[in-house]
């Protein structure tokens, strides 16, 4: 794959073609991914999977990964785009099938709306979860914790209470 | 009182039922909202997450190493497999080479791996749809391999074996020629297993033609492993993008014609059968070495040095405490685990611990195109199609 073909194609804001990393904004987004997927030329037919990433304290602080595979051509390319709490990003399962399902996930731990979504449900999170869990602003033990209760003979809620600190250990590694 | 023609004939609606949470053939907590015209499958809408264990942000709380144990209980029947996946993850970004004795041990227990797996699949697949002899001789295999697991890491399953930087012990005395041993006599059990099964008129019956997933579909819902080369599309990661031996490795891929179950369950037969042959490889490959990398900042030392030098418990001090650090970075390591294409997209900010590991599991993937696969068959059929997705809720879950 050359450098200059590709970006004559996509509007590219960066890319790292030894990684196959690029990077195009939200609004081409779209494009890219299909021409990604339809240019005779790449052919990545194939999601492997959509990944967020949260860059706390960043203007734009999720990124949205796409990991796509040619099978044609035996090739990876991860199509990046930063995006916000209120930005809308489009949905790809017109594109790709089973970005559904990978969509899905990322509402649900991080937040990002997908427009156009056919069904955007919760997925892995518990039926009426509160908050997205995989931002890091979101603190590893939750807020909410359930337990047994004996008297009233069912499952209650409760707030999580802590017998101990939560502790998190941070070194500046001398090596 | 007369009876009006309107009372008599009535609508019917759709027959909506709820398949698990607990069910024996949802293999783990699969809630699976079906809708039913009579007894063909309208509408399959799996409800997963019941098994959700929040590994992804466990581990962003956790050293490189303190997070491999996580792996073991994703999928958990293909547990080195995944500490595989991770590790060499975080070789390639802190670009550690590992000696070639450890490559040739890894490969070994991956196929190891592969069998363990495709006895699981093949055997409570065959349970599912009603043969319950195959899975009793399939799991008395899975116990032998399971006490090479327990030799070699001092656990049966979960064994945090593969680490990074190499493995964790060296094959202990008399391992290989126990395992010679048991690989001379496999071929023999999965010739039992498949008498069983492979002409079988009920066994046919119902896997023949059903869940039938053409080489497009294939590839649109992102299948990978057994269900994409059940389709017809030859795609192996160990051949397409070898990773540690695999590129001396003499073995074939098991491809399908249909991309119906019947052709998933002939693959995952001859797969172990490749693994055996693999496996038997690397026997002549195998040679003395040592089974880590000797960069210590980066993996863990030897611990029997500990005793007796000092840099050594300063290594294993500093590893098991602070962990170590990686250059900043991010990696897609992708292997090909018995489920299909495992992955660990790992983010690196330069610190002890990973900022972001996403895991794609194979398992996720396939499972939403349940729908696609299942609609129009009978409800029985949902069975044998989750059966065939070969589906781990340890994985699909995380």
């Amino acid at each position: 794959m050359k450098t200059n073909e590709l970006k004559n194609i996509i509007p590219l804001i960066s890319h790292n073609l030894n990684e196959n990393i690029v990077v195009v904004s939200n609004k081409q987004l779209f494009f890219s991914l299909n021409c990604l997927k339809l240019h005779f030329n790449y052919q990545y037919s194939l999601l492997s999977s959509i990944s967020g990433v949260d860059f706390l304290g960043k203007n734009y602080r999720f990124a949205i990964v796409y990991d796509l595979l040619s099978l044609t051509f035996n090739r990876r390319i991860r199509v990046k785009t930063f995006v916000n709490e209120i930005t809308l990003v489009k949905s790809i399962t017109n594109l790709y099938i089973n970005a559904n399902w990978w969509e899905r996930e990322i509402w649900d731990l991080f937040g990002i709306y997908f427009d156009n979504h056919p069904d955007l449900r919760r997925i892995l999170t518990d039926y009426g979860f509160e908050g997205h869990p995989m931002r890091k602003d979101f603190p590893c033990y939750g807020f909410i914790e359930l337990r047994y209760d004996e008297s009233k003979k069912r499952i209650v809620v409760e707030p999580v209470s802590l017998s101990q600190e939560f502790r998190l250990f941070t070194f500046q590694t001398p090596w | 009182m007369t009876l009006k023609k309107k009372d008599l004939s009535r609508e019917l609606k759709n027959f909506t039922i709820n398949f698990g949470p607990q069910h024996p053939a949802a293999h783990g907590v699969l809630r699976l909202i079906l809708e039913l015209d009579g007894e063909i499958v309208k509408k399959a809408d799996p409800h997963i997450g019941l098994l959700h264990r929040g590994t992804e942000k466990l581990i962003e709380y956790k050293t490189y190493l303190q997070a491999l144990p996580y792996f073991d209980r994703l999928d958990y029947v293909s547990m080195m497999a995944q500490e595989h996946t991770y590790s060499l993850a975080v070789e390639n970004i802190g670009k550690i080479a590992i000696p070639r004795r450890a490559q040739v041990i890894r490969v070994i227990f991956c196929e190891i791996t592969r069998i363990l797996n495709h006895l699981l699949a093949v055997g409570c697949h065959a349970m599912d749809v009603g043969a319950m002899t195959p899975f009793l001789w399939a799991f008395e295999e899975r116990e032998k391999l399971m006490e090479f697991y327990e030799r070699v890491s001092g656990a049966r399953m979960h064994a945090a074996f593969i680490r990074p930087g190499g493995v964790s012990y060296d094959l202990p005395i008399g391992f290989l020629d126990d395992l010679y041993i048991f690989c001379n006599q496999f071929n023999l059990r999965l010739e039992e297993i498949e008498e069983m099964l492979t002409n079988n008129r009920i066994w046919k019956e119902r896997l023949v033609d059903i869940g039938v997933v053409s080489a497009k579909k294939a590839t649109d819902w992102g299948f990978s492993g057994v269900m994409l080369r059940g389709s017809g599309i030859v795609w192996d990661l160990r051949k397409t993008q070898p990773y540690e031996i695999y590129p001396e490795i003499d073995f074939s891929i098991p491809v399908g014609n249909n991309g119906d179950c019947f052709d998933r369950y002939l693959i995952r037969v001859e797969e172990m059968r490749q693994s055996i042959n693999i496996i038997e490889q690397c026997f002549d490959l195998i040679e003395p070495g040592s089974i880590k990398s000797s960069n210590f900042k980066m993996g863990t030392s030897y611990r029997a040095e500990m005793k007796s030098s000092m840099e050594a418990l300063i290594h294993h001090f500093k590893t098991y405490t602070e962990g170590f650090i990686l250059p900043s970075g991010e990696i897609y390591s992708a292997t090909e685990a018995p489920k299909g294409e495992l992955g660990v997209y790992l983010v690196s900010n330069g610190s002890d611990k990973p900022y972001r590991c996403k895991i794609k599991a194979p398992g996720f993937g396939h499972l939403q195109a349940l729908d696609t696969m299942a609609r129009g068959h009978m409800i029985a059929d949902v069975v044998t199609i989750i059966g065939t997705q070969d589906i781990v809720f340890g994985e699909v879950d995380r």
